[in-house]
């Protein structure tokens, strides 16, 4: 068993309640930083953790503290990023769904350390019971003194605000977040000024993930370099994964990040294997933006190596070969689904969710799912796929905001791997209609090359 | 007809101003909106929108630039079950495409339509953060989750066997 940190108490009967979540030694790392240390240690607590960023791209989260500007007389605000909206990721909603007050902690040690005294959830619009589960908490940790005015009598004063999106993906980016949370369409900011320097409301601003800001409260509870000693690497601590897809056992996991990809699919204590006797076909390991990968590679490494589940393993090999964390959302294909299909799926998503202000994402991502669907249902050519080769290149890179990118990359990899499940739809297209590719070799061992003995 | 909110409901629009700092009620404004869907009727009209604006001192554009940008907000009439089945990738590999399919076979209703009793509305729309309790759909404030034949007759059921007030 690996070790919890996150999820440890989350099925104590009553948790999500303050008196139950208090007696099982909650709010302590509140009671740690506000009587006995500074701000600027508990920051460098969380810099010597080593955590990064649990939103997806996996920033160290200490350094991003330390960007916070500090203009005399300014407010600044802490945002917790709820909009968990990355096709494979629910991890987000379990956490505050079971134990609630470990956010709630998490956001006053870490606004305590930012200087924010207004913090802020935005949680995803549909998540309408998440959101009442919160509130409720909030109004208990206000009635036990943890929120309000002068918090244990520190002088700190900090209050929690829940606030509802209300359908769109691109506002989990942070600056779409922000012009919505002042109530605005969710149209990324150019950056910089970044939002260390000008956020919300022109204010300096973190915006943080909710697992990221729940991990600083074993941080602070154990110290950094405890959390820091948990891992492999630049993968420290514990990294909630939520598996889906063609698994035994959908759901999800608080691994500590020590574990390969196959015990992780295959072992009990995960996601159980794959049902009914198929095979893995396929694997998106990080969220649908994040490429994904034949089973092989998925399990291996270009190098042979066995690739396990930690940041730098994943992206082992680059885009040629590898892939990411992300946002830990695992999305499982076995071998009766189809890559085109599912990518096409993807698309669509892509499409729905660009915000429209940049050409090459409003309009290559309509490209892209158009083209995407001629394959899919027999309609394709060859030429097509050049073409959506081509129109993933045109989008990474040219946009704005990250989203061009993350619709680009699904595409780019399930052609990189998949070309000929592609070219067989193209070339068959009746029996396309009438079965699926298969398991083909995308699961057979990968070539090594060997070093040439002199 | 002029409408408006009642006392109970200015008061929570209050509330939810008062979360932002002096000045900002700008930010209300999604909040409110979903409040306002829910109060009248289960979209928002022109009308709706306008007295949006009027309390929180906006003009009606910016209240319609924000309506037409979020997908919850309903824009026409929907049924008074608004059934909305999750199409994305992972809802797909566990067979959501079945569930649509089985709501047209029960309802008569493709996404989009509402049956012409005005009870049920069927939409897909794209991941709701459930992927690993697939295939699923939301009904009002809920998650409907696992979702086999069965279930979806039952859910139905219920909704057919309700009076009038509105689930949304
Ligand atoms: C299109 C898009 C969607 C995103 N969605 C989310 C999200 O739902 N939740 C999240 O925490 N971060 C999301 N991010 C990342 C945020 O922009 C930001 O990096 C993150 O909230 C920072 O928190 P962290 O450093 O704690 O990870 C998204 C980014 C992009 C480009
Ligand atoms: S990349 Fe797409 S989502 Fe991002 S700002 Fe441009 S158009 Fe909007
Ligand atoms: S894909 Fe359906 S809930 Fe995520």
């Amino acid at each position: 068993m690996g070790r919890k940190l996150l999820l440890e108490k989350a099925h104590v009967a009553g948790i999500t309640t303050y008196e139950v979540y208090r007696r099982e030694g909650g709010y302590r790392s509140v009671e740690k930083a506000l009587k006995s240390m500074s701000p600027d240690q508990v920051t460098e607590e969380v810099k010597k953790s080593g955590l990064r960023g649990r939103g997806g791209a996996g920033f160290p989260t200490g350094m991003k503290w330390g960007f916070l500007a500090k203009p005399e007389g300014v407010p600044r605000y802490l945002v917790v990023n709820a909009d968990e909206s990355e096709p494979g990721t629910f991890k987000d909603r379990y956490l505050m769904e079971f134990i609630p007050h470990l956010l709630l902690e998490g956001m006053i040690t870490s606004s305590y350390a930012l200087g924010s005294n207004r913090s802020y959830i935005y949680i995803r619009g549909e998540y309408v019971w998440v959101a009442e589960i919160l509130e409720k908490a909030i109004d208990e940790a206000r009635a036990n003194g943890w929120l309000g005015k002068n918090i244990l009598g520190s002088g700190f004063d900090c209050d929690i605000y829940v606030h509802r999106g209300a359908g769109a993906y691109i506002c989990g980016e942070e600056t779409a977040l922000l012009e919505s949370l002042e109530g605005k369409r969710g149209n990324p900011r150019i950056k910089p000024p970044f939002p260390a320097v000008k956020g919300l409301w022109g204010c300096p601003t973190v915006v943080n993930n909710v697992e990221t800001v729940a991990a600083v409260v074993p941080i602070i509870n154990d110290g950094g370099e405890e959390y820091a000693k948990i891992g492999i690497g630049k993968s420290t601590g514990t990294k909630l994964i939520s598996a889906c897809g063609n698994i035994n056992k959908p759901g999800v996991y608080e691994i500590d990040m020590t574990i390969s990809v196959e015990e992780f699919i295959y072992s009990d204590e995960y996601c159980g294997g794959i049902p009914a006797g198929k095979k893995l076909k396929a694997c998106i390991p990080g969220g649908s933006s994040v490429p994904i990968l034949p089973a092989n590679l998925l399990l291996k490494t270009a190098k042979g190596e066995t690739r396990m589940m930690t940041y730098e393993s994943l992206a082992d090999g680059g885009f040629a070969s590898g892939s990411m964390m992300g946002s830990g959302g695992f999305i499982v294909l076995d071998d009766s689904q189809c890559v085109v299909r599912h990518t096409y799926s993807l698309a669509r998503f892509y499409r729905h969710e660009s915000c429209g202000q940049c050409s090459p994402c409003r309009e290559g991502t309509g490209w892209m799912e158009k083209i995407l669907w001629n394959i899919e249902t027999g309609k394709g050519k060859l030429s097509d796929i050049d073409l959506l080769w081509d129109i993933q290149r045109k989008i990474e890179g040219n946009t704005i905001c990250p989203l061009g990118d993350a619709a680009a990359w699904p595409v780019a990899a399930a052609i990189r791997h998949f070309r000929d499940e592609f070219e067989w739809h193209v070339l068959h297209p009746d029996e396309a209609q009438q079965r699926n590719y298969g398991l083909m070799h995308y699961a057979d061992p990968i070539h090594v090359p060997q070093p040439v003995m002199a | 007809m002029s409408l408006c909110f009642s006392a109970d409901k200015l008061k929570e629009v209050q509330q939810i101003i008062a979360r932002y700092p002096e000045g900002r009620q700008k930010s209300a404004l999604l909040p409110v909106l979903h409040l306002a869907q829910q109060e009248f009727g289960g979209w928002l009209s022109t009308e709706v929108m306008d007295y949006v604006a009027g309390l929180l001192q906006l003009q009606p554009i910016e209240v319609y630039e924000v309506a037409t940008f979020y997908s919850m907000y309903n824009l026409k009439p929907v049924g008074k079950h608004l059934l909305e089945v999750c199409q994305t990738g992972p809802c797909m590999l566990n067979g959501s495409e079945g569930i649509v399919a089985y709501i047209y076979e029960r309802l008569g209703i493709r996404p989009g339509e509402t049956t012409t009793d005005g009870l049920f509305t069927l939409k897909t729309v794209e991941c709701l953060g459930a992927c690993g309790y697939a295939p699923m759909l939301q009904h009002g404030k809920y998650y409907r989750e696992h979702l086999t034949r069965e279930k979806i007759d039952e859910l139905i059921a219920s909704c057919s066997a309700q009076p009038v007030s509105a689930s949304h």
